[in-house]
Parts: structure tokens; sequence; C-alpha cells
């Protein structure tokens, strides 16, 4: 009985470090996004659309890395949709992100239909625990380097947010436009950059999953995971280094449901399927009201008012 | 400063009601035209005729009288679940469970069935009953997104999104387990609810009665939205949410009201689908009507009438999507591809209103 919880806690460990790329890769774009105040619920979209490009890229190209980077240009162009046409006046942010989400999963499945078959070369991990000597351990902390590169983003986006000139900016802009613009920053104009490099993230993020975890591509390949980082970001209180944390932990939760079945229990495999779905409903009933999240969220968006 | 007196010049000018109605209908039919054309380019640049998918979708969708009833058979679910997104956006909510509320409903309606059927029941009651648990389950499902939206502080976009994956994921659970009928192998399924049990036709076609449901509750929820005193404070409340709560209005009370309304309208689109249509309830309920819907509501400006139209015409495109997969050689996920493209147009063309000089009031007197 010890040994199997071991398997399973181990099996979460690994399970959490491969399920939460994604979430960090959209939960660092969409922080980057909300930090200027706009807020984008397409990732969805961008998560998606980047997987499939990612998986044709990869199958064509023969390179799984072309493929992460043309993953990242899809994403950067329905960023770039999405921040234009929330540049509109009247427009409302959150709508226009619903219809981007379907935009960019209708392109996907359209253009990702040849690609359900065939394989595409994937991104190799790299072997962490060999040293270990347990299998199981090994096979866990095989970690993906693009694992590494969100951490290094995180870290890179929080020192930024605190030391740089463009951090300031973007903190401002988020904070209140009209001093933004009294300071002479065109507040379209970072929003617009903003909400691209969030979306370019969130495409990156896609690449992961047809490319590495669980490295195929098909129309049932995200469910709601870019949705999911939207609300890890206001459980990490717009902070990049705790989008990190909370990412890891969405992905153990995610992980549960396959853990269990490594160790034969099956039963109840689409109930734990559901555990992220309500791990992140019952985190955004605890953090919605906080005192600590009304300090922390900038003051422009519409979504924490 | 002086008012000026209503001038004769005013008389001949509409008022600034039709003036409105006409912008909110000329707006969104740019927005599909313009669609149309992005989405003929589109074709163009894969090598397809646009010429060919618009008259395939005629065809299919409105060709003949086999096509109509398809096209408003399947209209039925898309009427429903884009009520179920108008009714809270009147109040100023972003409401985008229905997919989830119309699932649960549906397979909430399956399994009360089982019982009922086993013990004989008389059809029309076992319906009525279903029907009721359906509307029950997903008024709950939407009104608790609702609730929590007002007590808790919960965005409710994110909340009924998620509330919509966990609804798929218990429907899952027990049709992969303890509810499955051992005779569905392929496709994990509930009992059955036999022949016997199946919703007919509306007499004299093949539509099944829940296009006329959908029609009988657009009417009903305009007459409360538009001409009734619950309407008004709603739509009040969706204008300034401060000011209703400073006139005393129960806030909380409406939004929850018009959540759990949009919930019924999905879980009873859920309840045609497996009395009518598949006969027990399995993974064909997730088909995207819930977020159909949500174009849907937009394009007819959360109007509850206006809604029936649009939906038809969007079920006319699903009807004629078999088509245009089989004669142009192309996936399903077109219609997805258009979809995506109109609802980004169109919520882009908000941005025209109040923009057009055509459709403003003329000024009367001079505002200085």
């Amino acid at each position: 009985m010890d040994s199997s919880i071991f398997v399973v806690l181990i099996a979460m460990l690994g399970g959490a470090i491969r399920v939460s790329t994604p979430f960090m890769f959209v939960a660092l774009g969409e922080c980057l996004t909300e930090k200027s105040g706009r807020i984008n619920l397409g990732l969805e979209g961008n998560l998606v659309l980047g997987a499939m490009v990612a998986y044709a890229v990869s199958f064509h190209t023969g390179n799984p890395w072309i493929g992460v980077l043309a993953a990242g240009g899809s994403g950067l162009v329905l960023g770039a949709m999405h921040g234009y046409i929330c540049k509109l006046p009247k427009v409302n942010d959150i709508a226009v992100g619903i219809a981007i989400m379907s935009f960019g999963t209708g392109v996907a499945f359209f253009f990702g239909k040849p690609y359900i078959q065939p394989s595409a070369p994937r991104l190799d991990a790299i072997p962490l625990g060999d040293w270990t000597g347990n299998a199981s351990l090994a096979q866990a902390l095989q970690v993906n380097p693009l694992f590494f590169v969100g951490i290094l983003l995180a870290v890179v986006m929080s020192w930024a947010f605190a030391n740089t000139r463009w951090g300031l900016i973007v903190r401002m802009t988020g904070d209140s436009a009209a001093s933004a613009k009294a300071m002479g920053v065109s507040v379209d104009l970072v929003r617009f950059i903003a909400t691209t490099i969030g979306g370019m993230l969130a495409g990156v993020g896609g690449s992961f999953l047809s490319l590495y975890y669980p490295g195929s591509w098909n129309q049932g390949l995200s469910s709601g995971q870019g949705l999911m980082a939207v609300a890890l970001v206001i459980f990490a209180r717009w902070d990049p280094i705790r989008c990190i944390w909370a990412a890891l932990l969405f992905g153990a939760a995610g992980a549960i449901g396959p853990s269990l079945q490594s160790v034969g229990i099956t039963q109840g495999y689409y109930f734990f399927n559901a555990a992220p779905y309500i791990l992140t409903l019952f985190i955004m009933i605890a953090s919605a009201r906080s005192k600590g999240a009304a300090r922390e969220a900038p003051g422009e968006l519409s979504i924490t008012k | 400063m002086t008012v000026a007196a209503p001038s004769l010049a005013q008389a001949h000018t509409p008022n600034v009601r039709t003036l409105k109605l006409a912008e909110a209908l000329f707006v969104p039919l740019v927005a599909l035209l313009v669609s149309a054309a992005l989405f003929s380019l589109f074709l163009l640049l894969i090598g397809k005729s646009p010429v060919d998918f618009f008259g395939l979708v005629w065809t299919g969708g409105f060709g003949s009288s086999f096509s109509i009833q398809q096209s408003l058979q399947r209209s039925a679910p898309l009427i429903l679940t884009a009520l179920a997104f108008a009714i809270p956006a009147r109040i100023g909510l972003t409401m985008i469970g229905a997919e989830g509320a119309l699932v649960l409903g549906g397979f909430a309606a399956a399994v009360i069935a089982i019982p009922l059927v086993t013990v004989g029941i008389p059809a029309p009651l076992t319906w009525l009953l279903m029907a009721l648990v359906a509307m029950a389950t997903g008024g709950l499902w939407i009104g608790l997104a609702g609730w929590l939206r007002h007590y808790r502080g919960v965005n409710e976009t994110i909340s009924s999104l998620l509330l919509s994956y966990i609804a798929i994921a218990i429907m899952n659970f027990f049709v992969e387990g303890a509810l499955r009928d051992p005779a569905s192998a392929n496709k994990p399924s509930t009992m059955p609810i036999g022949d016997a049990y199946r919703i007919g036709s509306i007499p004299g076609t093949d539509v099944h009665w829940g296009f006329a449901a959908g029609i009988v509750l657009a009417i009903a929820l305009y007459i409360l939205m538009s001409r009734t005193t619950f309407g008004f404070a709603a739509r009040m409340t969706g204008g300034n949410v401060r000011a209703a709560q400073a006139q005393g209005l129960p806030v909380g009370l409406l939004m929850v009201s018009c959540c759990v309304i949009a919930g019924c309208c999905a879980g009873l689109a859920g309840f045609f689908e497996v009395a009518a249509i598949h006969g027990q309830a399995n993974a064909s309920l997730v088909a995207g009507y819930g977020f159909t819907g949500i174009l849907i509501a937009f394009l007819a400006r959360h109007n509850p009438l206006a809604v029936v139209p649009v939906a038809i015409l969007f079920g006319a495109i699903a009807a004629a999507g078999g088509l245009v997969q089989r004669r142009m050689g192309m996936p399903d996920a077109t219609v997805l591809v258009l979809q995506g493209i109109i609802f980004v147009v169109l919520l882009a063309s908000d941005t025209l209103y109040g923009r057009l000089k055509f459709f403003q009031p003329p000024v009367v007197g001079d505002r200085t």
C-alpha cells in the first residue's frame, strides 16, 4: 500500500511538471496582458491553434523547435487581432475574448484535420532523474526544456515589472490609464503590445501540448486549460513567480486521474478528470473577495470589478 | 442657451426609436456581409469556390421543404441556448455555460426517465417530469454561477465555463459507469427511453416539438424582459448595478432569477435533444449548441424575439454542413471557421454604434 501511494505521488510530481507547462505559458501571457489593464479570455483559442500549428509545422519540417516558433507566431497573430479589436471604442474585451476563442479553435480544427493521423517529431526531454536509480522517479524527472524556459521567463518578467522602464509603463497603464496618458504614454499601444506578446506566449504553450504532452494533435487536446490559466492569474495575484507555483498546483490536480490509473485505480477516472475544474472554481471562490487580491489587482481590469 | 421648440423640420425626421431599431438591424447585417466576404476570401485562399459554398448552404438549408424542416429542427436547441445567453446578458452577465446546462439537463432527463418508463407511466406525464427535471437541473447549474457572481464576486464568465466542463465530466462519469446501458458498446449511453416515449413531430412536419417550445419561450421571455416590472428592473440593473442598488432593487435576486431562467432554457434544450433526437444521454449531447447560442444571442442583440430568425439561419448553416462536407470535400470544422469569423467581425462592429451619422437623431437647437 505504501509503495502504491509512493508511485501515485511520484506520478503526480511528474504529472505536475508535465501538465503545468502549458498552464505556465498561458498564465504568463495572461499576466502580462492583464498587467496592462486588459483581459484576454481568448487564450484558449491561441492554445489550440498553437498546438495545431506546432504539430503541422513539426510534421512538415521535421524540426519540432520550428514548430514551437510557428506556434508562437500563430498566437502572436491571434493576440494582435484581440489587441486591435479591443482598441476600438465601445468594444467589450470579455466578449471579444470568447469570439477569439471560437475563431482560434475553428481554424485549428479546420486545418488540423489532416494531422490527426500522422505522427510528427516531438520535443525531446532532458533526463534529470537518471542518477536516482529509480525507474519511476527517473520517468517523472524527464523534464521538457520548455518548462525551464517558462520558469526563466517568469523570473525575467518579475524582474522587468519591478525594475525596468517598460515594466513600469505596463504597470502604470494597467493601474490607471489616465495617469499613463498624463505621462504621455499611448495606452492603446502599450495594451496592444502586451496583448500581442501575451497571445504569443499562449501559442508557445499550445505547442507543448501537441509536441510533448499528451504529444499528439486531436480536437480534444485542450479542454479549458487556456481558460483555467486566466483564473490562475487571478489566484496568483498578477505575480509571474506565483503564476509558476499556481501552474504546478494545477498541473498536480490535472495529474491525479492519470496517476491513479497508473496504479490500477480506474474507477472515477472521469471524476478525477474534473478535478482541475473543481479546484479552479474553489480557488476562484476563495480568492474573489480577498483583500489581498483586491489590493494587487491592476486598477483598470474589468474582471475584478 | 434656449431650448428650441420642436420645429416643423423635426416632425419629418424619424423618431429616435425607429432610428435605434434601424441601427440595431443595420450594424449586424453589415457585420454578416463583411464576414461572408472574409469567409469567401478564406475559401478562395484554400482554392474552393465561395459561390459553390453559399449555393450549397442555400440548397442544404432552405432549398427544399425537407431541408427547411431540417434547418428548423436544428435551430430548436439553438433558440433555447441563445435565450440562455441573452437573458443574463440583459442584466449585465456574460454567462457562457449553456453547453453544460444543456448536457446536464439532458442527462438528468434521461436518468429520471428510466424508472418512469419501467413502471409504465403514460408518455405525456413522463415528458412533463423529464422536462421539469431537465429545467431544474439546468436552472440550478447556471443559477449557481449567478449566485457565485453576486454573493461571492466570482467572475461569471469563467465560472460558468468551468461548470460546463464539470457538467460534461459528471455525465461521462455516470454514463461510463453506474448508469451505462450494457448494450451501448461503442458509445457509452444511458438506457434508451424507447420509441414509445420519443417526442414526435409537430403534426404535418418533421420538426420536433422543441422548435415550438423555443418560439413560445422566446415570445414569453420577450414579454417578460420588455413589458414587465421584472424585466425593467433587470434591464436597469444591467445598465448600472450601483444605480439599481441605490434604488433599492433586489439586485442579487434579479441576477440569480435571470440565470435560473437561462439555465431552464438550456436544460429544456437538453430535454428535447434526449426525448426527440437521441432517445438517451451520451456524448452526442456535447455538440457545441451552447457556444453557437452565444453567437446567436450577440447577433440578435440579446433580444429574445430576434433570437428566433438568427437561430434559424444558423440551424440552416448546420443543416447544410453535411452537404458542404460531401460535395466540396471540406472538413466539418468549416462551419466553425465561418462562425468564428462572424463572431469576431460582429463584436468588432459594436464600435459602429453611435458613430454612423445617418442613424443619429438630429440635434435640436444649439447645445452650447
